[in-house]
């Protein structure tokens, strides 16, 4: 047995160059509320809660019988604390947990005008006629899905798209099948806490042999205060089919710190493809560290098929803490996971982000692209875990970290763990942590090229391989989050 | 065009330049050669504006305007253009977008109109086809990768694009073989006009072969001891600079 576990290497900034960073306060654009009428349950946790929250939402009975058992389970767990974050104690109590807009649309064209509204301020086409991306949207405000788009062209095609709520109700078979088998309602502390209380969330199915026909995404927006959004996603690709799917997330601007905690799962079988892409833009907190979202979510893979691949992009810009490790279970023979990475952090934000590959089929590959870049007071860690397991006959995994660190006062940490139980298995890490030189800002200035601007463009090209993975759309929009996100990092 | 009276500047608290005095016209070609550590690339550094270089005396008057008092990208937009002595390597940014993001920058400071993609292409082509380089430099990130002659041909190219007034190459002929020193010199050779200024510093008197100055002056312990045309050059080749006598040793 080969195993070795390779501990932390850390480093901290040092830029002499005193011209860095002490905070203009970043413009955070998405940092609105929209006023409208919400209705929803009080704040605390029971039995009843879970009851209410159930019957709110028309669930049948094992759904209901589901989330007491993983709400059962939670109480007897800890939240977990090895990871390199400070969090101040979460009052389970003080959240609600179902928050929705009084008025539930039947369909697009009943949507609250001043949702249609907010969605349209974000730059998400919920309208059809107005949606000429050609992307279709599933949008998820506090704990509710107010819409979906393209829902007919896609039923042509065999796919299924619609909010978690609605697949309960109306593909209980599918969803009884797939749901908890990538992440077991008692995988971890905040897993446990979203399968009892989770609100929505999309469902993707695509049947064998289909080509989803366009990109799909969902838009999560957390408006209410005092809320916490327990999204439940679950994305399923029979034999053979392909989907790429898209996810962007914001929140208002508040004062308090509010609790996001999902669950995503996706399975692959025999020869499928699912590429899921992110761009998490929660609000951060201001320059103080106060407020903004704390993000714990367990995204994971299952290439449960032979051939199968699964595909993880992030670009992770906002909430106060992210924890955040999106995996793949490499099954199936020959199975391909991959994993990109962009965390940027600022001001007090901090990041425990990373991924895990499990490696139990032959011949699996996988390969982790992680960018972390550290600015302000931020703390950005990233923790990967390559695990061969004995059938694991020729896998193989490259990973490459690395850490660009702006400014004095940030960290940027690395935690790679492997574990090799097959001798044929080869394992490949490599990390790097650099900073912006005060060469390389010179060298762009006496072309003529201002400061801030020489910091995104030097950003942007630290970051070039995991935006190249990007959907187009989605790799514009990736890099405008980091300018704006670095706003005031440097002058 | 620039006028450079009893500079003094010192780097990390050490004074390096001591009283540095230097008149260039509009046209002309300086070479400034010295010794290790004599100040020559001070000297581009503070007329380029790095951080970490300070002037405790004396004035740079670049036409007309203190050149000193303005930070380095506006110096860039008023045509001062330095080639590195050792090019920065930034990972994964495009050359040919680095190259339009600096030309534009210094067009939108000057308030010329930016050139967009159409017009920025043809305008690279026609300068590398001058410049005898190929394409195939435009393709990579800014100097990654890059072999040294390389890096000094992609100096000179960015210069060619960039069209400045006055061109500070520093040390632009070190490290090269014999035939990228001639590509290099063929470059700033295509580069002379009556409206643009050189200022080279250099090591040795090879570089001088392939572009003849019109001025050839002895920087020494800080300050220009002596003045002449290429002919000090070759002087200088055949006794050293330790042949220079009482100017270098005050």
């Amino acid at each position: 047995m080969n195993s070795m576990i390779n501990d932390s290497s850390s480093a901290t900034a040092l830029r002499d160059n005193a011209d860095v960073a002490e905070a203009l306060g970043r413009t955070y654009s998405a940092g609105f509320i929209t006023e409208i009428e919400m209705t929803g349950l009080p704040p605390g946790l029971d039995e009843d809660t879970i009851r209410a929250l159930s019957a709110v939402k028309h669930e049948p009975q094992w759904m209901t019988e589901w989330r007491l058992e993983a709400y059962r389970h939670w109480l007897t767990m800890a939240k977990p604390d090895w990871a390199k974050l400070n969090i101040d104690p979460i009052d389970y109590q003080a959240i609600s947990y179902y928050a929705a807009p009084k008025k539930q649309p039947k369909s697009l064209d009943e949507v609250d005008p001043a949702l249609l509204e907010t969605y349209e301020k974000l730059g998400v086409p919920l309208h059809e006629r107005a949606a000429l991306a050609g992307v279709a949207v599933d949008a998820v405000f506090d704990s509710v899905s107010v819409g979906t788009t393209f829902r007919k062209q896609l039923a042509d095609a065999g796919v299924l798209f619609c909010s978690m709520s609605e697949a309960i109700r109306e593909y209980p078979e599918i969803v009884q099948k797939y749901l908890g088998s990538v992440v077991p309602t008692g995988d971890n502390f905040f897993a446990a806490l979203n399968s009892a209380v989770f609100s929505d969330g999309s469902f993707v199915f695509i049947p064998k042999g289909v080509r989803c026909p366009m990109e799909l995404s969902t838009y999560f927006r957390i408006n209410a205060q005092n809320t916490g959004q327990f999204e439940r996603t679950l994305i399923v690709a029979e034999e053979g089919a392909h989907v790429s799917y898209l996810e962007g997330c914001t929140a208002p601007k508040r004062d308090e710190n509010q609790l996001h905690a999902a669950v995503v799962e996706l399975v692959a079988l025999e020869g499928a493809q699912i590429k899921y892409s992110t761009v998490q833009n929660w609000y951060p907190g201001d320059e103080n560290g106060v407020g903004g979202i704390y993000n714990f979510v367990t995204k994971r893979g299952d290439c449960r098929g032979d051939d199968s691949k699964i595909c993880w992009t992030q670009v992770e810009t906002g909430s106060a803490i992210t924890w955040k490790y999106p995996s793949v279970v490499l099954r199936g023979d020959r199975s391909v996971g991959e994993f990109y990475s962009v965390a940027l952090t600022h001001h007090f934000q901090q990041a425990d982000t990373g991924t895990k590959m499990i490696h139990l089929g032959r011949h699996t590959k996988s390969k982790i692209v992680s960018k972390g870049i550290s600015a302000g007071k931020s703390s950005n860690s990233y923790r990967g875990l390559v695990k061969m397991e004995k059938g694991a006959e020729g896998a193989r995994n490259y990973t490459q970290c690395d850490s660009l660190l702006i400014g004095k006062q940030c960290g940027a940490h690395t935690f790679p763990y492997m574990e090799v139980k097959n001798p044929t298995a080869i394992v490949e890490h490599e990390a790097t942590t650099s900073k912006i030189s005060d060469d390389q800002m010179f060298y762009c200035r006496a072309r003529g090229i201002a400061e801030e601007d020489a910091v995104s463009m030097i950003v942007d090209g630290f970051c070039k391989q995991v935006f190249r993975e990007l959907p187009m759309e989605f790799a514009v929009e990736a890099k405008k989050l980091l300018e704006v996100s670095l706003e005031g990092a440097v002058g | 065009m620039l006028k450079i009276e009893n500079l003094h500047a010192r780097v990390a608290g050490r004074e390096i330049l001591k009283g540095l005095s230097l008149e260039v016209n509009a046209g002309e070609v300086h070479a400034i050669m010295g010794p290790n550590g004599a100040g020559k690339s001070t000297l581009g550094n503070v007329l380029s504006g790095r951080d970490g270089y300070e002037v405790t005396a004396g004035t740079v008057s670049y036409n007309g305007v203190d050149l000193l008092t303005m930070a380095p990208e506006a110096r860039a937009a008023a045509g001062v253009f330095l080639a590195f002595q050792y090019p920065v390597e930034i990972p994964g940014v495009n050359n040919t977008y680095f190259l339009r993001a600096a030309l534009n920058a210094q067009r939108k400071a000057r308030g010329e109109k930016e050139l967009d993609s159409m017009q920025f292409l043809k305008l690279v082509r026609e300068r590398l086809k001058v410049m005898q380089i190929s394409d195939e430099l435009l393709h990579r990130a800014v100097n990654e990768g890059f072999s040294g002659g390389e890096k000094k041909r992609n100096e000179i190219f960015q210069m060619a694009v960039l069209e400045p007034q006055l061109a500070i190459l520093d040390e632009t002929d070190s490290g090269l073989d014999i035939d990228a020193l001639k590509q290099v010199a063929q470059g700033v050779n295509t580069l002379r006009s009556p409206e643009r200024a050189f200022l080279m510093i250099t090591h040795y008197q090879r570089l001088l072969d392939y572009v003849v100055p019109d001025f050839v002056h002895v920087l020494a312990n800080g300050r220009i001891v002596e003045s002449g045309d290429k002919s000090l050059a070759l002087k200088l080749e055949e006794h050293g600079y330790a042949g220079l006598g009482a100017g270098a040793a005050a």
